[in-house]
């Protein structure tokens, strides 16, 4: 049987979506129980591949796939064979060979998930490559905001920051307008696509992206971008960019707040924002291990059978 | 040395402008003499049936890597000069970006030796503009040209260093070389491995733009008016570069420019699912650009077809997609390539092998590139109707690289001489 790969939300369908959407509603239950251990897993491993350093994402598919039954193992590039020279590909067979279930993997270069994919016979989930999906991430957002908003279908988004370089802004517009919502993206002209993404409204004014938002979208600005010449400084970012009372209050009311972690507050985000009524930050986490634990059954096969049987 | 006699092909001589069917006589290696119809051969002679086939001159590629010194994993001179062979080519002329680099006369001898030792195609070699490809120093160009050295580039790195580049083309021009460029400006493409497009900003790639091209070849058509020196712009790939150097040529400047097969034929879109082999520098642009390389390679703003051959191993392609070597190979595919834009239309026969052989002789002063009684018989044989599929892991060449593999194209040099002698023949 052909393994299951997530690499991005691009190849999924809306019905894909919403199924894995449905499963991890379901499996929260679980992660808010008192009981945290099926064995829908038991005797499947799961190797996950950090090539590129993060905490949160890893333990979130850890924690996924052990609540689950599953093993879980981890793998980082530092101190790795990497590190003495071994090629990408040469790693991810060498890795295959001990028969996992499923490689999550993390990578600095758009496209990895995808390369592996073509190389193996397990499944491959796509735990963020460069500036290209996390598509995860987009599921999390997705559910997060369903839980709030009700069905998406017609609600305005906006995602603020470097869009260019951002996994996560262009996986979660490809979710959410697949979910029927409008995507409007908007930063300084130097962090906007080079060419206009399809179907998604591309702004530097930040009150026009706002105008009519039903949630904002925070993505972390890194301020190395301040070297390359994306941006000038945090403190003029901030001004025309960040997320604070007064440009929350171009938004509709009552709009909800989210941000993809780690945060740098006071710069694409106000403490106050960041820790306020409407903040859903930490939502997103909890998200996380529902939709990644659905994600790890789909790979298996036994997403509908878990949330049914 | 005995007779070979191609009989009954249809001559193509773009520096005559003869086109008619006739019969091309090889003796002692020469050219002994083109005679219309079909002659008639003393027994024992070689008769090659050329009937439906097209005799040009040898053709000729200003621009392949064949990796050695250094790299002899990818590709040898001998292994490149039985590519070139193998795909119709005459003579090549080799990029210095080897390890180490041609900069300097005993490494233009190394190469030029080992092709001669090779066998197949003819090679010549070009040396480099500064010291270790390092864009500081001029190498020595006199001492080089002396050892055989036809043009200087460090063709896979622009010459940053207006100023530098400025003295390269005035010193060039004092021993009579040409200065072949690879124009991007690194400060605009720095980081980037792609076209910047829809396709870079769905794959998430980062993209360079024309203008990284655009700025260079503006800026040093400017050096060639200033300096008076002979400018070749190597694989221009974009509209500007193309409309750039229609201008400088309508100015009388000694400005010369080639084209890649892949450039006439592709768009960024070949990257599509992070293909390696649709990866290489400058990149596959837009559609709008390769419309207008056609139009500059019909109209004579483009005064040749080189292939910027450029063989990998799995080692620097099975890779992620930025980590990727740039470049592919193309002596094994260039004739039909080319022969496609005959087929639509877009150029002539006569104009299709002028841009292989005596546009690219002339810009750097070869010999060779038109059928000339006398003259060494570097002749190439093309049937422009065979149909075949292009099945890299049957390549002369070791590189395997090509965005190529598994198309149906027509049109495939069948035989390939060198100084009389047949170093290809299918």
């Amino acid at each position: 049987m052909e393994p299951w790969h997530l690499l991005g939300i691009e190849p999924l369908g809306r019905g894909e979506i919403e199924g894995i959407l449905r499963g991890a509603r379901a499996l929260r239950e679980l992660l808010r129980g008192p009981t945290k251990k099926r064995s829908d897993l038991r005797g499947k491993t799961v190797i996950n591949l950090f090539f590129e350093n993060s905490t949160r994402t890893r333990v979130s598919f850890e924690m996924a796939a052990k609540i689950l039954g599953a093993d879980a193992i981890n793998w980082s590039a530092a101190g790795s064979s990497q590190a003495k020279g071994e090629t990408f590909l040469d790693t991810i067979r060498t890795l295959e060979a001990m028969r996992p279930d499923v490689l999550v993997i993390r990578h600095a270069a758009s496209g990895a998930a995808e390369l592996a994919a073509r190389h193996v016979r397990c499944s491959v989930v796509n735990a963020g490559d460069g500036a290209h999906e996390h598509p995860t991430q987009a599921l999390l957002d997705a559910l997060t905001l369903q839980d709030h908003l009700g069905s998406l279908e017609g609600r305005r988004i906006a995602i603020v920051g470097d869009i260019a370089h951002s996994r996560v802004a262009r996986s979660t517009s490809l979710c959410l307008r697949r979910l029927g919502a409008s995507v409007v993206l908007c930063g300084p002209r130097t962090m906007l696509p080079a060419a206009p993404w399809e179907g998604v409204e591309m702004v530097s004014d930040l009150r026009e992206a706002l105008r009519e938002a039903d949630a904002i979208i925070a993505l972390r600005i890194q301020l190395e971008r301040i070297s390359e010449c994306l941006f000038s400084s945090a403190r003029e970012y901030a001004r025309y960019f960040g997320l604070s009372r007064r440009t929350l209050a171009w938004a509709k009311e009552g709009a909800f707040v989210l941000h993809p972690g780690p945060m740098n507050r006071g710069v694409e985000i106000e403490p106050e924002i960041a820790d306020g009524g409407r903040s859903l930050v930490l939502h997103q986490v909890e998200s996380g291990v529902a939709v990644r634990m659905a994600v790890l059954l789909r790979a298996a096969g036994k997403l509908e059978e878990s949330i049914h049987g | 040395m005995a007779e070979i006699w191609l009989v009954g092909g249809r001559i193509l001589d773009p520096a005559s402008g003869m086109d008619t069917a006739g019969t091309l006589v090889v003796r002692d290696g020469a050219i002994a003499a083109i005679e219309k119809g079909e002659g008639a051969p003393a027994p024992g002679t070689r008769v090659i049936d050329c009937r439906g086939k097209w005799i040009v001159p040898g053709l000729i590629d200003l621009h392949v890597h064949l990796r050695e010194p250094g790299e002899e994993y990818k590709e040898t001179i001998e292994t490149g000069a039985r590519a070139a062979a193998a795909g119709g080519f005459a003579a090549v002329v080799a990029m210095p970006n080897t390890k180490p680099p041609i900069d300097d006369p005993s490494l233009v001898r190394f190469v030029i030796e080992k092709g001669k030792e090779a066998g197949y195609a003819r090679v010549y070699t070009s040396g480099a503009i500064t010291r270790g490809l390092r864009g500081e120093e001029l190498a020595d160009y006199g001492l080089m040209k002396e050892a055989g050295a036809v043009c200087v580039t460090d063709d896979g790195r622009p010459v940053m260093n207006a100023g530098l580049m400025r003295r390269a083309l005035e010193y060039a021009s004092t021993f009579g070389l040409p200065v072949m460029v690879h124009e991007e400006d690194l400060t605009l493409s720095g980081g980037a491995v792609m076209n910047e497009g829809p396709t870079s900003a769905r794959l998430g790639l980062p993209g360079f733009p024309n203008a990284a091209e655009d700025v260079m070849v503006l800026r040093d058509i400017e050096l060639a008016a200033l300096t008076g020196a002979h400018l070749h712009i190597a694989h221009l790939s974009t509209a500007g570069a193309v409309r750039a150097v229609r201008e400088a040529k309508r100015r009388g400047l000694r400005v010369t420019a080639e084209a890649t097969p892949h450039h006439f034929t592709l768009t960024d879109e070949a990257v599509a699912r992070y293909d390696t082999h649709a990866k290489m520098c400058p990149p596959l642009r837009s559609r709008a650009d390769v419309e207008a390389i056609r139009e500059g390679l019909a109209d004579g703003t483009l005064d040749a077809i080189a292939t910027d051959h450029a063989p990998h191993s799995s080692l620097e392609k099975d890779v992620p997609f930025a980590q990727a070597a740039n470049g592919i190979v193309g002596l094994e595919t260039a004739v039909p390539l080319t022969l496609a834009l005959v087929r639509e239309g877009i150029l002539s026969p006569m104009r299709a092998i002028e841009l292989l052989s005596w546009g690219p002789a002339r810009i750097f002063g070869l010999p060779g590139g038109r059928l000339e009684v006398g003259a060494p018989a570097d002749v190439t044989v093309i049937d422009p109707d065979l149909e075949w599929e292009i099945d890299a892991n049957r390549f002369a060449s070791k590189g395997r690289n090509t965005p190529f593999h598994g198309w149906k194209v027509r049109g495939r040099a069948v035989r390939t001489l060198v100084g009389g002698k047949i170093v290809h023949e299918i």
